[in-house]
């Protein structure tokens, strides 16, 4: 039993908490910061301005754009499966959601703390196929139904490389809780120097560049957006969608971006965190107190970082084709991810 | 079912053919199973990447591609019944609209043609300044389509880039004649206007600007590797197919036909004047289209560079009657437009308009040849291979 305000509240009680708090907290801020962010980057990456009315520099454009989008008509097509295609975006959205539960904001900041923090955020991380193959194939469109079939095999394919370049981070850290992962990269050393800790971006580089190729497929971000692919599919599986279900579509594409980006510098970059050694901290109960209003703003800025590196690809980059995409996923990234667990299982032993 | 025109079957001997085939029936008793029936795809008439209203109906086996055909007509006009009611200063206004993105390059091989069945030739300064507009309206025309090809292939980014520089070109075109997209410049006997002050020194700026643009369209897109792997090897149009299907201008140059009506024609224009190179390709697949129309633009900034310098003295217009008519004749003009040949047949019967126009416009022609490129590629290649073909609607329905 947990107690708020000394009010004891039941576990379902609990739960409903969290998920607010998970939403109200992060992945509305998230969402909105990243939303901007990205259309200030890409719009200064393409030689213009980009939104420079809805509020100052543009930056309550998301605002703007959800009024809008929620005064347009909700369209369903006649041969579509309406229970299906009404679900579907919230089952995409449901995967972000839960996916935000499992990331650590501080040393007593979080959600909820599971021993297989990891396992858990790779397992919700792929409801979102459902949601995507329910949407291209509800909606009764043939360009939806390549889509969404384009969708599947993509994301089945690449959630692979991106849980065996987890595994690594897993062995290295001896613990699949992700509170435990920060600790061991924050409280680390490599060879001895604790001067930055230990961040795994340093130590598990190969599996940090798979993970972020994966997550990019993941997004469906370009060069891996196959299933969107706006010249060719008209947005694939969200061609029939508008109003309010398009925009949880939309949305959802850029807070998840966000919640990847979160969970990949919670794994990566020391998520929460910064070197214990700079200030004499140990262990996780000397870890001062501050660090719980720090922690969230340290996790922002690194997710910032990844958002950026996702987004400056998506934006440079053409799309690769279904077969030269589940190629690389096989015959690349598969191969790259697995010899790196076998290194890293061989040095964990060896140090 | 697409295996049956395989090539290779041909190549088996007695024993792989039989465990072929029953690899095939095995499959074919697979596929009755799951009713695995192929799907109708119709690609436009609105659809993105048919830059207007082509629609390309494809039948398709999963993604594969069995058989498709275009159909246009969409956007028909009627330009070669309109010109008829017409008089022949102002067909010019018409035609412009042919092909939008490069309008002044549409008016020239006309007016070439009631000037010949005139007899009248422009003053040297006319043709110099018709031959630099001309280039112009390519470099316009060509680098919208780089930064398309990017769009095509997912990459967002060329297109704001290419829309950026040729603005510049547009502000030129826009300049001289008055006109952004329709500048209905060109005058029997000459031009409306001689060219405004500092043009020239502007120009040569802007010249600059586009080679520049050049180099980065070719860092940021032909140096990529995921663009080379989608348009390398894809949509390969070979020499002589490319010659039986009629295919004029990049399209063919890129199948290593060297063919250029600039320099392989004596027309009244100024490229004979200058010096350039016609660049071919070996390969004839998408990439090598592409590649070609990038070294073309960065050859029409040297030759508009080269024209400026030795531009002549003189008037801009040839001694012409106010009320003009074509004296009874036939006449076929054709030039190298942005788009391919582009070519004009002109029977006047002494009239102030004439009594037929039959336009030949490139893109026409280019889109032919899809029912026999777009058989057996996926659907991903079909966008590619259309966006390499670069055809404008209104070039294809006139």
């Amino acid at each position: 039993m947990m107690s708020v305000l000394a009010i004891e509240v039941p576990y379902w009680g609990q739960s409903l908490l969290r998920v607010l708090g998970g939403l109200v907290a992060v992945l509305l801020p998230a969402g909105t910061i990243v939303y901007v962010f990205l259309f200030k980057m890409m719009s200064f990456m393409q030689s213009r301005l980009g939104p420079m009315e809805a509020g100052p520099y543009g930056s309550m454009q998301l605002f703007a754009e959800v009024g809008k989008w929620l005064q347009k008509e909700d369209i369903q097509p006649d041969n579509a499966d309406k229970r299906i295609f009404r679900m579907a975006p919230i089952v995409v959205l449901m995967s972000t959601f839960l996916l935000v539960a499992v990331v650590p904001f501080g040393p007593d900041a979080w959600f909820t703390n599971f021993e297989t923090g990891v396992f858990y955020a790779l397992a919700v991380s792929s409801i979102s196929v459902l949601g995507i193959l329910m949407a291209g194939w509800s909606s009764a469109n043939k360009y939806s139904l390549l889509g969404g079939l384009r969708a599947a095999g993509q994301l089945i394919a690449y959630e692979l490389p991106m849980v065996l370049a987890v595994v690594g981070v897993v062995i290295q850290a001896g613990t699949m809780n992700l509170q435990q992962i920060v600790l061991a990269q924050n409280a680390g050393s490599i060879f001895g120097s604790d001067i930055v800790g230990n961040p795994y971006v340093l130590t598990q580089f190969v599996g940090f560049v798979v993970f972020m190729i994966a997550v990019q497929a993941e997004l469906t971000q370009a060069p891996f957006d196959m299933p969107i692919a706006e010249s060719e599919l008209v947005s694939g599986y969200m061609t029939e969608y508008s109003g309010f279900r398009f925009l949880i579509f939309f949305i959802g594409e850029f807070a998840t971006a966000g919640v990847f980006a979160m969970i990949a510098s919670t794994l990566f970059l020391g998520g929460w965190g910064i070197p214990f050694s700079w200030f004499g901290w140990t262990d996780m109960d000397s870890v001062a107190n501050w660090m719980n209003v720090a922690g969230p703003l340290i996790v922002f800025t690194k997710m910032m970082v990844l958002v950026f590196l996702i987004m400056w690809i998506r934006f440079s980059s053409p799309r690769f084709r279904e077969d030269q995409l589940q190629r690389f996923a096989w015959k690349v990234l598969i191969p790259v991810s697995l010899a790196n667990i076998m290194v890293t299982a061989v040095l964990k032993v060896a140090f | 079912m697409t295996i049956l025109n395989d090539p290779v079957n041909a190549k088996l001997g007695d024993r792989a053919q039989l465990s072929y085939i029953a690899s095939q029936a095995a499959d074919a008793r697979l596929n009755v199973e799951l009713e695995t029936e192929g799907m109708t795809l119709n690609i436009g008439p609105q659809h993105p990447a048919t830059h207007g209203t082509l629609r390309i109906i494809a039948r398709l086996d999963g993604e594969q591609v069995l058989w498709a055909e275009p159909s246009c007509g969409y956007m028909h006009r009627g330009y070669e019944k309109l010109t008829e009611v017409r008089s022949f200063p102002q067909v010019t206004s018409l035609i412009n609209r042919i092909d939008w993105l490069g309008s002044f390059a549409n008016e020239v091989p006309f007016i070439l043609a009631a000037e010949k069945l005139m007899g009248v030739e422009a003053p040297p300064r006319a043709q110099w300044i018709r031959t630099i507009l001309f280039e112009l309206s390519r470099i316009a025309n060509v680098s919208l389509f780089l930064g398309d090809l990017g769009v095509q292939l997912g990459a967002i980014t060329p297109v704001f880039i290419a829309f950026r520089d040729r603005e510049y070109v547009l502000n030129l075109i826009e300049s001289a004649t008055g006109g952004r997209f329709h500048p209905n410049f060109d005058r029997i006997g000459g031009l409306k206007d001689d060219l405004p002050a500092g043009w020239v020194d502007e120009t040569k700026v802007v010249m600059k600007k586009l080679r520049n643009f050049c180099d980065e369209i070719e860092a940021l897109l032909f140096g990529n590797e995921i663009f080379q792997s989608r348009t390398r090897g894809i949509g390969v149009i070979p020499r002589d197919v490319a010659m039986q299907y009629g295919l004029s201008g990049a399209n063919l140059r890129a199948s290593g036909v060297d063919w250029d009506l600039r320099r392989d024609q004596d027309s009244p224009m100024a490229w004979n004047k200058v010096d350039f190179k016609v660049w071919t390709h070996p390969d004839g697949d998408s990439f090598a289209r592409c590649w070609v129309r990038l070294q073309e633009t960065r050859e029409a900034t040297k030759i508009v560079d080269q024209l400026l310098d030795g531009i002549p003295a003189g008037p801009v217009m040839a001694k012409v009657p106010k009320i003009i008519k074509v004296p009874e004749g036939e006449a076929w003009v054709s030039t190298e437009n942005p788009l391919g040949e582009m070519g004009y047949y002109v029977v006047s019967r002494g009239d102030s308009g004439p009594f037929r126009v039959k336009i030949r416009s490139a893109s026409f022609n280019n889109i032919s040849i899809t029912p026999w490129l777009l058989r057996g590629v996926y659907v991903p290649d079909i966008i590619t291979i259309l966006a390499s073909l670069y055809f404008i609607l209104g070039d294809i329905d006139r």
